[in-house]
């Protein structure tokens, strides 16, 4: 690959043309064609574009793309690279303020997008994010490490590992809370892994992310980001939580335990819901209001426990009617040690796949069901195909949610392969992961469009 | 040359305009008539003030690639502004609320934008990069317009030169305000996101009635494609205007061309006189180096003041700011624009970044109005050490705004030792402008991730070509020389049944004015007779003018089977009125003929005139009336001939 950096994005048509006017990336051009000519800068081209235009940047800021067969000349007036800087500001240091740590893990909490290329460059170090965001210094004195830069989909296992790891390490250091920067998609597994892995924290574990990138001036990252730092500098909840928008207007954030949430909405501001239960507290820049008193409270020492392991043979299946039992052997037969069943209903699958199943337990697979309704537990015992596959050694997991069942299988296997064992920790709640009781507010989809939830919703902002 | 003053708008001559060097460009916005929204699937056209949902926001700044902050932006941030969207249901989805990402651009708008590109001969660009660009007065929920170039380098004729397109871009509009008091800013969003067009021309208008007259040319060519909205704020101006020595005003969101000349006039004339004013602070040794200014808290100093809104201030715990402006003596009272003096340039700022919105927010001692007791300025004045020459500036409101009040009144005030700002400036009801904002950079630019570059090809463009209206300027031209009556040239040239009067005065050979009538003035009959004229099509028009052609129809016969077709919806041949034979004709008459016989008639020699009148009643449509009145004559011969 010759054209590498030089001709950045560019291929066939468009990377000769620009080739043969020695014309590379950066180019401040008057760019000829019969119909007329084009003055601007060359800029780098996205790889997943077509290989037919040339794009650049017009003095008044805009982009245009011309065809490249039809341009007849180049005139190269200068190079104009931009080289783009966050600024920094030191971030104030003042003893009374608790120390917090920020660990970043990716995704687009703090970044910023460089308009020319369209790639996101991380604001990350104190001063970056003190120049970006300085209402940060109102609470806390911060310290960042990036662990990791991958976008949240990428996270996995090491990841997961490596950053409770971390978590041990800050803690014993002495910090007062800690805030995880990271990526939303998966942030909810994350959350869930953590509480297994850090058990009887001392302070509070944050995790935040942002649903709009903070280079928009509409974005939630630095309200997000202020939200959990206070949480992480003042809050009384010494737990692994996942702290964003609570309605999607900018008023407060929703403090949710890191067992009992999911991202509910591709794309919404107020994307992570509590399922089963209610949130943990309500954050906003001032003041911070637990829901009720049923959290670990913040304590002084620095004892914690940290077992970061896990089983990468662990799949999740979610079942649809008519799935066949192959879907379950092809798991057998490549080695899976377990398997979280999202099933219909009370935690149901049909019967063609009983004999894949009755062979997982032969081969010693643990198996267990949780429910695709999300909310609502698991019951096996209402109809006679629920008794049938807790023969054929199917574990109900009461209200534990498919993902945190996924992530605890994992960390359960990875710590011993005896069934029984597992079982013991699949079914022992650590961090909320399964619940006594299902409080009746603990199920609250609104339905719009009934006059009384119209009625309620208008005289709040959403 | 700055020793010009500026004479009343009605006295200003060509030359005098050519002597202040005023130049002007416009930014036309026009909302193009689509079925939907720009990015998202909404219905487009849904005026609404009714919401049944909130949504509050804050913008916030974000960084340029220098790492510096644009100059709008920080104003925006300074103003710390809670901004409240108002949210219908049927109009808005959760894209304009920016929570879902766009869709792809709606293809029947970019359709509409590039046919006006090509009425503006301009070069359509081979790729629509789209662009985001910023806007932090929360005009828009994500903080940014989504927007594109899709043609550069366009050129109108005009008089004997011609004036240039510069560039045109496809755009979502934005909310409408509903108010901005205080700290809180309202805005409906029902058109938000609806598909505009802006064109810009080049700087290349001389005097104000230029920029009027080059104004309605282009919302002409754009209405000459019958594809754009029409209507209280569909079609809205942005002007450029600047003097010799000045900088590039913009005068944003002018609802009606006619207010043009005066807007841009009092523009030219603000300009000339803040160059006047800058000479005036050198002659006085204030630069931009020797400026001084100082404040300080004089809440205290006036217990019980005379002047009304310090009174309410004070009684209300409010804070009072005095501003020392030395050596400004006389200059606040300095005029700007017509009745409009450099005070209003101040209070302007105060309002809007301090957010001080309800007026008067400042009182000054260059004030020939009755505010304070010359006690009390004197009281002030000692206590800011101010002597003769200077000019304080009182103004009230929290800590927290008399603080960002007083930095602005410093800063405009400092700024006048400079020259003009760089201003974006909102209209005035009375043909001034007031301040808006910061005139923003390039800086504010940024490619839109979340979509991708999408070309236009050739076939797309081959197809638009297809049905492109001509252009209204070659469509004059020959109207003129078919001697059509000049009031109407302008209005045919844009009419949606234009392409039919060419077809059926070239094909079929009508006489032009009959078909310019047929055209404006029967649709325009028909439509105050409440018949809905969308419903005319080119086919129905062209049906009609051929069966006028062969004779099937006559003149009048047009208008009833237009009537005709408009209350069907649809052209049929079977409901013209069929063409009269003479048999049959002539036992109309008779028939006529043996009711008024039957009729007591007090005046006989009204015979004629009643029978002419009741046989056209039975024919109309069917036979020209010449013919009526030869048959009616033969008729008359053989009653006489005793047949």
């Amino acid at each position: 690959m010759e054209n590498n950096n030089a001709y950045k994005g560019y291929r066939g048509a468009a990377l000769s043309v620009l080739k043969n006017f020695k014309a590379p990336v950066w180019s401040d051009v008057d760019l000829i064609t019969p119909k007329g000519t084009y003055s601007g800068i060359i800029l780098p081209r996205s790889e997943k574009a077509d290989d037919l235009h040339i794009v650049l940047k017009m003095p008044i800021g805009y982009n245009i793309g011309i065809l490249a067969e039809a341009v007849t000349d180049i005139k190269v007036k200068g190079q104009k690279e931009a080289i783009y800087k966050i600024p920094e500001k030191a971030f104030p240091v003042d003893p009374n303020k608790p120390n917090i740590k920020l660990l970043g893990t990716g995704g687009t909490i703090a970044s910023r997008l460089d308009y020319r290329t369209g790639a996101v460059i991380p604001a990350f170090s104190p001063g970056e994010l003190y120049g970006s965001v300085p209402e940060l210094a109102d609470y806390c004195n911060l310290d960042t490490e990036k662990l990791y830069g991958v976008f949240s989909e990428n996270m996995g296992p090491e990841q997961w590992i490596g950053t409770a790891k971390a978590i041990g390490r800050e803690i014993d250091k002495g910090v007062q809370g800690i805030v995880i920067g990271h990526g939303t998609d998966v942030m909810h597994h994350t959350a869930a892994v953590l509480s297994f892995m850090v058990q009887d924290s001392p302070i509070p574990i944050v995790m935040v992310g942002s649903q709009r990138s903070s280079d928009r001036p509409s974005s939630d990252a630095a309200l997000n980001l202020i939200h959990a730092v206070k949480t992480a500098a003042e809050s009384d909840i010494a737990e692994t939580m996942v702290c964003m928008f609570g309605p999607t207007s900018d008023e407060y954030g929703l403090l949710h335990r890191g067992t009992r949430v999911r991202k509910m909405h591709s794309s919404y501001r107020s994307t992570f819901r509590t399922i089963g239960d209610i949130p943990l507290a309500k954050v906003d820049r001032n003041e911070i209001t637990p829901f009720s008193d049923n959290y670990k409270k913040r304590r002084k020492d620095r004892n914690v426990t940290i077992n970061p392991v896990f089983e990468e043979k662990v799949s999740m299946v979610y079942y649809y009617p008519n799935m066949q039992p192959d879907i379950i052997d092809s798991l057998i037969d490549n080695g899976y040690k377990g398997i979280v069943i999202a099933g219909t209903g009370l935690g149901h699958v049909n019967k063609p796949v009983y004999p894949a199943l009755k062979r997982a337990q032969e081969k010693g697979v643990a198996v267990y069901m949780t429910v695709q309704t999300l909310w609502g537990y698991v019951q096996m015992y209402v109809y006679d195909t629920g008794r049938d596959m807790m023969e054929l050694g199917v574990v109900p997991l009461a209200n534990m949610l498919p993902e945190v069942a996924y992530v605890k299988l994992g960390w359960a296997l990875g710590q011993t392969h005896d069934l029984d064992k597992v079982k013991e920790i699949m079914l022992t709640p650590i961090a909320g992961e399964i619940t006594e009781r299902e409080p009746s507010n603990g199920y609250l989809i609104f339905q719009g469009g009934i006059p009384e939830v119209e009625e309620f919703i208008s005289k709040y902002r959403k | 040359m700055l020793n010009f003053i500026f004479k009343p708008f009605n006295e200003m001559t060509d030359e005098d305009y050519q002597l202040v060097g005023f130049k002007s460009g416009l930014e036309i916005h026009q909302l193009l008539l689509t079925e939907k929204k720009l990015f998202c699937r909404c219905p487009a056209g849904k005026y609404n003030f009714e919401y049944n949902a909130e949504i509050l926001r804050h913008m916030r700044p974000t960084l340029s690639e220098l790492g510096e902050y644009d100059g709008t932006a920080l104003m925006e941030f300074k103003t710390k502004k809670d901004i409240v969207y108002r949210i219908n249901r049927e109009s808005v989805c959760t894209y304009e609320m920016d929570d879902t990402p766009p869709f792809l651009i709606n293809e029947q708008a970019l359709d509409i934008a590039l046919e006006t590109a090509m009425l503006f001969n301009s070069n359509i660009v081979d790729e629509l990069h789209i662009a985001r660009k910023q806007y932090l007065d929360g005009s828009i929920p994500t903080g940014f317009q989504r927007t594109a170039i899709f043609s550069l380098n366009g050129e109108i004729p005009y008089k004997d030169r011609k004036i240039s397109i510069i560039q045109q871009s496809i755009e979502e509009d934005s909310c409408r305000e509903v108010s901005d008091i205080g700290h809180t800013r309202i805005y409906i969003t029902d058109r938000l996101g609806m598909p505009l067009i802006e064109t810009v021309t080049g700087p290349d208008m001389k005097t104000p009635r230029e920029v009027a007259e080059v104004a309605r040319i282009c919302a002409r060519v754009v209405r000459s494609t019958n594809k754009v909205r029409r209507g209280m704020g569909a079609a809205r101006e942005d002007v450029n205007v600047s003097v010799e020595g000045g900088t590039r005003v913009e005068i944003k969101g002018v609802p009606k061309i006619s207010t043009i000349p005066l807007l841009t006039y009092n523009e030219a004339k603000r300009q000339w006189n803040l160059l006047r004013l800058r000479e005036e602070l050198k002659d006085r040794g204030i630069t931009p180096e020797t400026f001084k200014a100082e404040s300080a808290d004089v809440t205290t100093l006036l217990k019980r003041p005379h002047y009304l809104p310090l009174k309410t201030a004070i009684y209300d715990g409010q804070r009072v700011m005095c501003v020392n402006l030395h050596g400004f003596k006389d200059l606040l009272h300095w005029e700007t624009q017509t009745d409009t003096y450099f005070s209003k340039e101040i209070s302007d700022r105060v309002r809007v970044i301090a957010c001080l919105t309800t007026l008067p927010n400042i009182v000054h001692s260059d004030s020939k109005s009755d505010t304070l007791t010359s006690a009390e300025w004197a009281l002030i004045k000692k206590h800011m050490n101010a002597n003769e020459s200077d000019t304080l500036v009182l103004v009230w409101g929290s800590e927290m705004d008399t603080d960002t009040a007083v930095k602005e009144i410093t800063i405009r005030a400092k700024e006048a030792t400079i020259g003009i700002p760089s201003e974006t400036r909102q209209a005035l009801d009375d043909g001034t402008n007031g301040f808006e904002r910061i005139l923003p950079g390039a800086d504010r630019m940024y490619p839109d991730t979340d979509l991708p570059p999408k070309q236009i090809t050739a076939e797309r463009l081959e197809k638009i070509k297809k049905q492109l209206p001509e252009p209204i300027w070659e469509r004059e031209n020959w109207y003129r020389e078919l001697k059509i009556p000049p009031d109407t040239i302008e209005e045919l040239s844009i009419h949606p049944l234009a392409a039919v009067f060419k077809e059926a005065v070239e094909k079929m050979k009508i006489d032009p004015v009959l078909a310019a009538v047929v055209t404006i003035q029967w649709t325009k009959k028909l439509k105050k007779a409440g018949y809905d004229i969308s419903l005319i099509t080119d086919y129905m028009m062209r049906e009609i003018f051929e069966c006028y052609s062969s004779g099937i129809i006559s003149r009048e016969g047009i208008y009833l089977a237009l009537k005709k077709s408009v209350e069907l919806g649809k052209f049929y041949a079977e409901l013209l009125p069929k063409p009269l034979t003479r048999s049959e004709l002539k036992s109309i008459i008779k028939r006529e003929k043996a009711y008024l016989n039957d009729m007591p008639l007090y005046d006989k020699s009204n015979y004629n005139k009643l029978l002419t009148g009741r046989v056209m009643d039975a024919v109309r449509g069917r036979i020209e009336f010449e013919k009526i009145s030869q048959i009616l004559d033969e008729h008359d011969k053989e009653a006489k001939n005793g047949k």
